[in-house]
This record gives C-alpha cells, structure tokens and sequence, in this order.
C-alpha cells in the first residue's frame, strides 16, 4: 500500500469529504509525526507502536575497501517499536512472551 | 533530550488546525489513518509512505533461543515481525534538527 492509497481507503470510508481533505489529513498526521521526531520528541500511538528517535554516539569506523580508520560523527535516527496489540494480530494465537 | 510525549490527541489538534474539520471528527479520522496503516500491515503488506517510511512486514523462521537467566534452550516459533525503515527525507530532518540544536546548545570547546 502505498500513500495514495491509504488516501483512497480512507476517503471510500468517509464519503462527505472531499479527496484533496482527506490527502491533507494524511499528510497532516505524517507531518505531525516527523517534526515531532525532528523536536527530539515522542510519538506514542497504543496499538500502532511508538516513534523515537535514537542517538548514535561517535565511533571511529573503517573504509572496508582500504582499511583506512575513519572517525564517524555522532548521529540520530528514526526508530520505532511495534505495539503490543499490532504484535499479536501479526501473530494469532502466538502468545507473546517477549515483553519488558 | 527527550521532552514530551505526542500522542493521537495532539495528531488530532493538528488535523484541526490544517484542515478545518471539527475536533471530534478529526481524531475519528486519525483513529481511521492509524487503524486503515495497521490493516494493511496484518494482510501482510508492506506500507509505502513516502517522504515518510516503509513498514514491511517479514516471516522469521523457527530458531534455539536461550533463557538468559537459566541458560535452558527454548524454541522460538515462526512469527511475523514488522520493521520499520526511515526514508530519506525523515532521516535528514531529524538528523539536521538534531545537529543544528546541538550546534546552538554547546559551542563546543576548541580542544580535542
């Protein structure tokens, strides 16, 4: 699925709106979640999972190719934990014993 | 570093905000987004947001696991796990906001 069609899906549940609403509200959601991250905050959605983003300290790393040591600056990336409920529809039955 | 927590609520506030729907009807419509993402994602296909991330999601196959604390073997079943792949875009936005308040927190000393 891809976003445009998530914009479909929604907009055939929702008919008294117009396409180019629903486009925005897709997009306002997106947006929301990105500048939260961007801020260094949290985004916990129950059910879904939670938004973070992760800090990568400094290292110093290696060109594979030549060997040579390289240092590689400290970083931060996107992560995201898969909620509890999405796990278990993932896995009928399955019970999950993997939590904190 | 980490400061507060967004939640559905403040997704609907902007939903609000941008595009002029009552406050009831735009957390509906997040709830809906949020659940039509889910859906898709336990039918087994993977979400394509661009600019945004890709879930997918992956079969693992059975494989020996071990109780840490009693060092016991145990088999962990097959099951679906989802991962979650940033986009550019995102990576770079988070990266640069990260970089650029650091930049302004701490002008870091000369030495080293």
């Amino acid at each position: 699925m891809i976003k445009s069609e998530l914009v479909q899906i929604v907009a055939a549940r929702n008919p008294h709106l117009y396409h180019r609403d629903v486009e925005n509200i897709v997009n306002a959601v997106l947006d929301e979640i990105t500048d939260a991250l961007a801020a260094g905050n949290r985004v916990e959605l129950r059910g879904f999972g939670a938004f973070s983003v992760k800090n990568r300290p400094s290292r110093s790393g290696r060109n594979p190719r030549t060997g040579d040591s390289v240092f590689v600056e400290e970083k931060w990336v996107p992560f995201f934990k898969t909620g509890k409920e999405l796990r278990e529809r993932l896995n009928p039955g399955a019970d999950d014993e993997d939590d904190e | 570093m980490s400061g507060k927590t967004v939640t559905r609520a403040d997704l609907a506030e902007s939903v609000f905000r941008k595009v002029g729907l009552s406050r009831t009807e735009s957390a509906e419509l997040v709830e809906t987004v949020i659940d039509e993402i889910c859906n898709a994602i336990v039918r087994g296909e993977s979400v394509k947001l661009s600019s945004f991330a890709t879930f997918q999601v992956r079969d693992k196959n059975e494989r020996i696991g071990r109780n840490p604390k009693t060092g016991e073997e145990v088999p962990i079943s097959p099951r679906r796990v989802m991962t979650f792949k940033a986009s550019n875009v995102l990576k770079q936005r988070v990266l640069k906001a990260h970089l650029s308040r650091k930049a302004k927190q701490k002008p870091q000393s000369p030495a080293a």
